[in-house]
Formats: C-alpha cells, sequence, structure tokens
C-alpha cells in the first residue's frame, strides 16, 4: 500500500502544560495513526496511549506548572509510527511503577498508563532529560 | 465529547446507560457522581450499560474499578454489560475482566441479580 520512496512526515509540537494538550495530543495521533493505515481498533489503541503519555507529562511530569512546556513529536516513516511525548518535570523511574496485574494492583485506580502503552505499542523507551522526561511509543506498520 | 448517564430501573436494578467517552476530567466524574447517587438512593443492584461507550482511557477504566469497589463496599452488587470489542479488548489486557462479572445482555443480567 505505501511506496518506499513515500516521504517521511515529522510534526513537533510545543505544548502548554494543561488538559486541552492532552486532547491535540491524542487527536494528532489518530490523524497519524490513520496516515500510517493501521486499522481502526489499532488507531483508537494508538491514540489511546498517546493520551496516557500526555496526561503524565501534563499531570504528573509538569504537574500543570504553566512554566513548562510539554513536547510531543510524530514521525512516519515506511517502517513505523513513532510518537515522543517529553515533559519538564522532575523525572521518573518506569520500573518503581507497582504492577498493575498483581492481585494488590488489580483493584487500584490508578497506574495502569505505562502498562497499556508496553501492552499496546511495539516498543515503549524511556529517557530522562535535564529536565524531564520522554517516553517513545513505537508501532511498526504491517506491510502485508 | 463526554460521557452521558441516563438512569433506568429494570426489576429492582438500576441500569446506568453510559454513552460517550470514559475519560480524565468530565468523563470519569459523571460515572463517579452516578454512582454515588444511586447508592445514595439505596441502590444496591447496579449495572452499567456500556454498549455505547466509545472511548475509554486509563482514568476511566480506574473509574470503573472505584464504581465496583464502591459498590462493593456498600454492600451492593455491580455488573456490566454490552461490552464493545474495544472495552472488551482492554479489561482483558488489564486483567479487569476477571473481576467483573460481564453479561452479554440486558435480560441475563438482571436475572443474575436474583
Amino acid at each position: 500500500m505505501f511506496a518506499l520512496t513515500e516521504p517521511e512526515l515529522h510534526e513537533a509540537l510545543t505544548l502548554p502544560s494543561t488538559l486541552p494538550t492532552v486532547e491535540i495530543v491524542e487527536a494528532k495521533a489518530t490523524e497519524y495513526a490513520q496516515k500510517a493505515g493501521f486499522d481502526e481498533d489499532t488507531a483508537s489503541q494508538l491514540s489511546m496511549v498517546s493520551r496516557e503519555a500526555a496526561v503524565n507529562a501534563v499531570l504528573h511530569g509538569n504537574k500543570k506548572d504553566p512554566n513548562k512546556q510539554v513536547r510531543a513529536t510524530f514521525s512516519l516513516t515506511p517502517e513505523a509510527l513513532t510518537i515522543q511525548v517529553a515533559d519538564e518535570g522532575g523525572g521518573f523511574d518506569p520500573s518503581a511503577i507497582p504492577d498493575p496485574l498483581s492481585p494488590e494492583g488489580l483493584l487500584k485506580p490508578s497506574g495502569r498508563g505505562i502498562f497499556l502503552m508496553r501492552a499496546i505499542m511495539d516498543e515503549v523507551h524511556f529517557r530522562q532529560l535535564s529536565p524531564g522526561a520522554e517516553i517513545t511509543l513505537v508501532k511498526h506498520r504491517n506491510r502485508d | 465529547m463526554s460521557m452521558n448517564v441516563k438512569i433506568r430501573h429494570v426489576g429492582g436494578v438500576t441500569v446506568l446507560d453510559l454513552s460517550g467517552r470514559i475519560t480524565l476530567g468530565e468523563g470519569s466524574i459523571g460515572l463517579r457522581d452516578a454512582i454515588r447517587d444511586a447508592l445514595a438512593a439505596g441502590s444496591k443492584k447496579i449495572l452499567l450499560n456500556v454498549a455505547d461507550v466509545n472511548y475509554i482511557d486509563s482514568a476511566g477504566l480506574g473509574e470503573l474499578v472505584g464504581a465496583y469497589t464502591s459498590v462493593k463496599n456498600a454492600g451492593g452488587d455491580l455488573k456490566l454489560m454490552n461490552l464493545s470489542k474495544k472495552v472488551k479488548d482492554l479489561l482483558v489486557i488489564t486483567k479487569l475482566l476477571t473481576i467483573f462479572d460481564v453479561k452479554e445482555n440486558e435480560p441475563d443480567a438482571i436475572a443474575a441479580f436474583a
């Protein structure tokens, strides 16, 4: 469906630490998932986990600080869709997040965002910035 | 688009027809308020009809868990019905399908409260 000569699409957004930023990232992820040719279910899950990344950046990273920005980048190549969300907060340790599938984790009302990213995306990477944290979400394109 | 809740009473069961998005913010607060109001009104048998829920995020999943816990703690029983493939997939991935009592349709769900 897509030729290898297809030009790469790339977009970078710098957004405030507010809840509308979450909606913007979700909408842009949906747009790119559709451009990538993912089926509706995959596109919906992909936009949802992008939303989770934005929620984490706005609420947990930047703590809605008006002096801090969220940077979201969307890159589409013939091989994959890559979405990166970075904040300017204190950073976080992904290994410290409790397992939401454990008996005590199942009934917790929060703590499923990172888990869903890992379950739905092909690759999830975390990088500490100074200051802040960056999450990279990668979904490979099926070229059957 | 946020979430809407319509309330019906069928055979002693309070049915909450949810539609739209259960996400961080208004959507999840709407569900929380509806559960609180139903419990305050004395409902012990609560059925969530999620047929028209087209989107749910981790905050929304958390609200479903919160609803389950609130109803259980009040001595009641909460069930789900009419899960779309999208919602069911999320409950499978997160293993929440193991804690919720899920029914395929309303007659089965109502009968299961007896």
